[in-house]
């Protein structure tokens, strides 16, 4: 099937659709692929790089009219018409926004997968352009907010005086968090990152940033005894709202990421808490675009206060760093692609038994059918699985029972040994000695040095030979025995000499490096 | 001063330095200087042993006192000749056969010591004024050394066919295999019993037969103990068997009344034994458990086909992308490794990969191969400097900021399932948290379980890509695909 890759006609929109790696890739898939010229221009990927990986350039005609259309952003009610019938087309569609554009998309028949539909189940990551372009998005951020900060990120001691570090508040810890969380960091400055989950402290830990916790003040939780919920969220909320008012006043920028799906964003910071914001501070509201989580915020635009607060509502984020936006929007798109066509021949099969198929498609043979069936986390169990029982943890003995069994150990091994005649009590006091330093020499001995020590207690093992080499002239009449203990002689030198030059190969091997 | 005075001085100072060679071995620094304490130890033992046989030879204890010496020439001759030969050409993945089949040789010493032992009763006629007691304990001493001694002959030439996969490494299951074991110890109990009670000089021929019965006993035990073990379970297994020896030669040196022997018996003993339980550790698993085998077999019921998902396949050219695009990468090991030769290879990648300022660093679980510390060996033998080879506690910390661990034939030591599924057959066992990297990409031949048949949900994350084919072959490509 042909796949058309168009220009992207919002305006403002710099991605594409396809680049010329992932052009490559679809190739492999059995696709054949079609660009309108000048489609990745705005990318900065040229027709002749297209023309390169194996694609044709085309008119707009020719790649509106493929079998299997490209977009990033879904086409406009217009635009529906340039579709073929019974072609497929993918991009950003926003569905519950736009049922005129889906009715139309049916109407058309047009086949329409959008790919901000897809169901956010941990399979489908690798279709999730949402997460790829919030990971781009969080990275930008903190840039365009270096951008407009008048100072350096990181903390500098030099002749001319010392330069305090940057503090960083990042609202919402999710892709865009931790992206922007992330950049910030390493850009040098100190970090601090708030969310409702507590276990996303790690990873804001394993990104060079400090959890802000929202701590409920102890008394106000237990009051509320009747209403628990929505007490608990309130005096939550009023926690969270003191956090937020008291980091503004401490830190120069603030990144809010804060979006609940189909929702206004909430509202994080206040016109009271910017306005406690030092002068000269910045503040990137990645929810602009959803109402906003900065009072004072304007989608699209860049703000400043009176206080000399500059609020930056871009929104899109993702698309001014456009290479590598549709690189991995492009890559999104491959693995959709993957999944659509399980023969690799270049064939498009939808299969609705698989939620994250159905969950993406919202046009389908001249019907609406989006929303989709709720997706259903695990497989309706027929008969609840019988768990294993979880293993008996074993109690570890208490100081007192250790000391005791003990004892009675030794107190048995002392009335063996005073039981036995001579020379079984000095063999036994040799033997004990010698397994007390063997435990403690072996437990020294590193990790990485074991097969050397078996060689070695191998060899030295072999040191039967010298019991043997005695049995060789206890009795020398007997013939029987000095054959016996001549095989013993011979089996325990091969231990001797063999474990012995082993363990020397071995060793002659480790080798430090420079 | 006699000839045997200075043999017990000599002894004394032998085992010394075998305390001495041990101690040494616990770090690479002064490793070398330990085995040459080891090798003086063992020379000082076998002169002053040598010196003791040719005086008694030709002190006229009689006829035969010549034929002991040549026997004597000929024995540490060919024995040293057969043990160089040996040394000098085993693989390096042959190790862990090599060290069972040593195993199983002072094993059957000590049965050839205890044979000669009860033999010289029959012969010498010691009994006419000895006391009684002292009577009953160098029979029970006989007894007790060739039954050691039989466990480990035989449990090490199972070993040893198993590790060089000459015999089926699943755990042979016998009905009842636990009343074998636990029988076969009271039949043992039974017979050394009689054989002291009978075992008269007057009575030297009923006593043979006994001690012939008693060491088929023990020559069986120690093929069912080993046979109802399964490969993966084989570190401890060697190990065990390494302390088996030990206890051997401290059997013998009770018998021989030669401290030396049981210094070095109780040295080489306790040393197998606390291998064992580290091995055991890193297992959270009983020694008990290790020994009565049949791991994992209850086990695949459970889990069936749940829970399992959509797997990333990647192939080495995009492999390598992703490696050289990498800050940090760490290497984790296992048998497959061993088993596809790979090592050298790995070490040409990790040579690769340093040289472009990628972090390489190896992360070794304590029972990755078959054989403790066999992953470092292999490494070794690659020329894989020794200081970016870690444990497992060293590097499960810095896992989570790596970029890509490449996990080489290992299955069971990289199971998330072990920490977060409690009701696996495997919870609880520390495990190398490679999951927590940001890409891991896993060499494999097939889509089979481990060793421990449990599924490994790894294979099914999102972070995880899976690199099909022999792991030599594989990471030669990926070597070929960076040099591009």
């Amino acid at each position: 099937m042909l796949i058309g890759v168009t220009r992207e006609t919002r305006p403002g929109e710099t991605r594409v659709a396809a680049t010329p790696t992932t052009v490559a890739q679809l190739l492999k898939l059995g696709y054949d692929v079609v660009v309108e010229a000048g489609a990745g221009a705005l990318s900065s990927f040229a027709d002749e790089a297209y023309v390169e990986a194996g694609a044709r350039i085309g008119t707009a005609e020719d790649a509106w009219g493929a079998d299997v259309v490209f977009r990033v952003n879904g086409p406009t009610v217009a635009e529906v018409a340039r579709l073929r019938s019974g072609a497929y087309v993918t991009g950003l569609m926003a569905p519950a926004q736009s049922p005129e554009l889906l009715e139309a998309l049916a109407a058309r028949g047009v086949t329409a997968l959008a790919m901000d539909a897809v169901p956010r189940i941990s399979r489908a990551q690798s279709l999730d352009v949402l997460s790829s372009m919030a990971n781009i998005a969080g990275y930008r951020a903190v840039i365009e907010a270096a951008h407009h900060f008048g100072r350096f990120f990181t903390g500098q001691v030099t002749a001319a005086g010392k330069v305090p570090p940057a503090k960083v508040l990042i609202a919402g810890a999710g892709v865009a968090g931790l992206a922007a969380i992330g950049a910030a960091s390493s850009l040098g400055a100190i970090v601090r990152a708030t969310d409702p989950r507590p276990e996303v402290a790690d990873q804001v830990k394993s990104l060079g940033g400090e959890y802000l916790p929202v701590v409920v003040p102890q008394e106000e939780q237990q009051v509320s005894s009747d209403g628990y919920a929505k007490a608990t969220s309130e005096a939550y909320d009023a926690a969270a709202a003191q956090l937020y008012s008291d980091q503004a006043a401490d830190v120069d920028i603030v990144v809010t990421t804060a979006l609940i799906p189909g929702r206004a964003a909430p509202r994080l910071l206040t016109a009271a808490d910017v306005a406690s914001m030092k002068p000269g501070s910045v503040i990137v509201d990645m929810a602009a675009a959803m109402g906003g989580n900065v009072e004072g915020s304007v989608a699209g635009e860049v703000v400043t206060t009176d206080h000399g607060v500059t609020i930056i509502g871009y929104t899109d984020l993702a698309g001014r760093l456009p290479a590598q936006a549709s690189q991995l929007y492009g890559t999104n798109l491959v693995n959709l692609a993957k999944l659509l066509t399980p023969g690799k021949d270049g064939r498009l099969v939808l299969d609705f038994e698989d939620v994250v198929q159905r969950g993406l498609t919202v046009t389908h043979e001249r019907q609406v059918i989006w929303p989709p069936p709720p997706v259903q986390v695990s497989a309706a169990p027929a008969a609840p699985v019988a768990k294993p029982e979880p293993k008996p943890v074993k109690e570890p003995m208490s100081a007192q029972a250790r000391l005791g069994w003990s004892l009675v150990a030794m107190l048995v091994f002392g009335a063996i040994v005073a039981w036995a005649p001579q020379p079984l009590p000095q063999h036994f006091t040799v033997l004990m000695l010698s397994i007390v330093i063997g435990y403690y020499v072996i437990g020294k001995v590193a990790h990485a040095l074991h097969t050397p020590l078996m060689s070695v207690t191998n060899a030295i093992s072999g040191v039967v030979v010298v019991g043997a080499l005695l049995q060789l002239v206890t009795v020398t009449g007997d013939r029987t025995m000095q054959i016996l203990a001549a095989i013993a002689v011979l089996l325990a030198s091969i231990n001797v000499f063999g474990g012995f030059a082993v363990t020397r190969r071995m060793l002659a091997m480790f080798s430090k490096g420079n | 001063m006699t000839v045997n005075a200075i043999a017990t001085a000599a002894y004394i100072i032998a085992a010394l330095l075998f305390i001495l060679a041990l101690a040494g071995l616990s770090k690479h620094e002064s490793a070398k200087n330990g085995l040459t304490y080891g090798i003086i130890g063992m020379a000082l033992a076998l002169l002053a042993t040598g010196a003791v046989v040719i005086n008694d030879a030709t002190g006229g204890v009689g006829s035969g006192g010549g034929l002991a010496i040549v026997l004597m020439l000929c024995g540490v001759v060919v024995g040293a000749l057969i043990g160089l030969q040996r040394a000098r050409v085993v693989e390096m993945t042959g190790m862990p056969e090599l060290i069972a089949m040593l195993h199983s040789f002072v094993g059957l010493a000590a049965v050839l010591i205890g044979w000669a032992g009860h033999r010289e009763t029959v012969v010498v006629h010691l009994g006419e004024g000895y006391p009684q007691s002292l009577w009953n304990i160098h029979n029970a001493e006989i007894a007790i050394g060739i039954f050691i001694g039989a466990v480990t002959f035989t449990g090490s030439i199972v070993a040893n066919l198993k590790l060089s996969a000459k015999i089926k490494s699943a755990p042979l299951m016998l009905l009842g295999k636990n009343a074998i074991n636990i029988g076969s110890l009271i039949v043992f109990a039974a017979l050394t019993g009689v054989y002291i009670v009978l075992d008269r000089h007057e009575t030297g021929v009923s006593g043979t037969v006994v001690l012939a019965l008693l060491t088929a006993v023990a020559l069986f035990l120690g093929w069912h103990l080993v046979m109802s073990i399964g490969g993966g379970d084989m570190p401890v297994v060697v190990s065990m068997l390494n302390s088996y020896s030990g206890w051997a030669a401290a059997a013998s040196g009770f018998l021989l009344n030669n401290d030396l022997l049981i210094v070095t018996g109780a040295l080489v003993g306790s040393s197998g034994a606390y291998l064992s339980y580290i091995m055991c550790q890193a297992m959270n698993r009983s020694f008990i458990s290790v020994i009565a085998g049949g791991f994992g077999i209850e086990a695949p019921a459970a889990k069936g086909e749940e829970e399992q998902g959509e797997i990333h396949e990647i192939k080495a050219d995009s492999a390598a992308e992703l490696l050289a695009g990498a800050n940090s990468v760490v290497i984790t090991p296992g048998y497959g490794m061993a088993t596809a030769q790979a090592q050298h290879a790995v070490a040409e990648l990790t040579k690769q990969l340093r040289a472009k300022g990628v972090e390489v660093r190896f992360g070794v679980h304590p029972v990755a191969g078959r054989l403790p510390g066999h992953m470092n060996v292999l490494l070794a033998e690659a020329k894989v400097p020794y200081d970016i080879v870690l444990e497992m506690d060293e590097i499960n910390d810095d896992l989570a900021s790596t970029d890509v661990v490449l996990v080489i034939g290992a299955n069971d030591t990289v199971n998330p399932a072990a920490s977060e599924d409690p009701s696996s057959p495997i919870a609880g066992m520390p495990v190398l948290t490679v999951w927590e990297a940001k890409d891991v990409i896993v060499f494999k031949r097939s889509m089979a379980a481990g060793y421990a048949g449990v599924q490994n949900p790894l294979f099914f994350r999102d972070n995880t890509q899976m690199l099909f084919g022999d792991a030599k072959d594989k990471v030669e490509e990926i070597v070929a695909a960076l040099n591009r």
